[in-house]
């Protein structure tokens, strides 16, 4: 199997209607139409999606592990962001 | 016999010839495993040949034991297309052989699901899986077609060599009743808009008749498909019974 310089392209599938689409990996494509094929042979023959996104891994902006810090450590220590005050009414389920 | 009586009416020489195509082309495409040009096309190929496989099952489990029909039986009492024992060559000839193939499966299972004979059930369930493998030889085609200088001149010669085999695709089997000069008229058409698109030319050779191809559904097949069939056959008739 030799290299190719093919563009690699993110994954995403939604699994089912009303939840959104998640990452599912990364592959190799030469343009947008194949790398949809590419991902719905490679991520979906098993039934997981019924919608594929693509996108071009060097359109996305990640932040970087130098800047862990000032990013997320400041929301370590503070409880009070999370909603856990308040009291679940009976019957609510799904929550 | 404790047949329904959806499989006494398929007529074997029908699911035969269908089941034979598909299990043939299944084996052809899965050797590209290890092989193919890259890791996700190995996938797609392998996907197809899993599709094909699948229908192969159904409809060879109509003519009698699946595994007895598929490693037991000799050349010449095998029904597919010359077209789909051709060696799979270069990308370019296994995409075209798929192009060809799968735009005459993808019109004869539309027919043949829109009516209401023994196989329209099947036909119905394996027309979906045929759209895609359609869609992808189709995007394989303008590809390498209007790709570069290499990719056209490898795809034209791959749709030239593999026309000659085109026409026994719409000789008469018996059991299939479909409209068959339709259904030729329509696998043209959209046989020469996709090559038109990929800035192909129409082969003209003759399809039929002296000089062509296709005597596979008389038993009747080329030289590469002795070797496929001893390489398909060989374990099971090495260890006759054995399982997993």
């Amino acid at each position: 199997m030799t290299d190719t310089d093919w563009p690699l392209w993110e994954v995403f599938v939604r699994s089912r209607r009303g939840l959104s689409h998640t990452h599912a990996g990364s592959l190799h494509a030469p343009d947008a139409e194949l790398a949809l094929r590419n991902a719905r042979d490679l991520y979906t023959r098993r039934g997981e999606g019924v919608s594929i996104w693509v996108v071009p891994s060097s359109a996305v902006t990640a932040s970087s592990p130098d800047e862990k810090d000032p990013f997320f450590e400041p929301a370590a220590d503070k409880p009070y962001r999370h909603p856990t005050f308040y009291e679940i009414p009976e019957g609510v389920r799904h929550l | 016999m404790t047949t329904t009586s959806a499989q006494e009416t398929v007529p074997t020489a029908a699911a035969l010839a269908l089941g034979d195509d598909a299990l043939v082309l299944s084996h052809r495409l899965g050797e590209w495993a290890g092989h193919a040009p890259v890791l996700e096309e190995e996938l797609a190929l392998a996907n197809i040949a899993l599709d094909l496989l699948g229908q192969a099952r159904v409809l060879l489990s109509l003519a009698g034991d699946e595994d007895e029909l598929a490693f037991l039986r000799e050349e010449r009492a095998f029904r597919n297309l010359q077209l789909v024992e051709q060696p799979n060559g270069d990308f370019a000839h296994t995409i075209a052989r798929q192009l060809y193939f799968s735009a005459y499966q993808y019109l004869l299972y539309t027919e043949l699901a829109a009516g209401d004979g023994p196989l329209a059930p099947l036909a119905g369930k394996a027309v979906k899986e045929v759209a895609y493998h359609r869609d992808h030889a189709e995007q394989w085609t303008l590809r390498l077609g209007d790709g570069t200088a290499t990719g056209h001149t490898r795809m034209q010669r791959a749709v030239d060599a593999l026309w000659r085999y085109t026409g026994e695709m719409f000789q008469p089997v018996e059991g299939i009743d479909v409209d068959r000069p339709a259904l030729e008229a329509a696998w043209l058409e959209r046989i020469t808009r996709t090559l038109h698109r990929a800035t192909l030319t129409v082969p003209d050779g003759p399809r039929t008749g002296a000089w062509t191809a296709g005597a596979g559904r008389q038993g009747l097949h080329t030289e590469p498909f002795g070797r496929m069939l001893a390489e398909m056959q060989h374990l099971h008739r090495s260890h006759p019974g054995a399982t997993w």
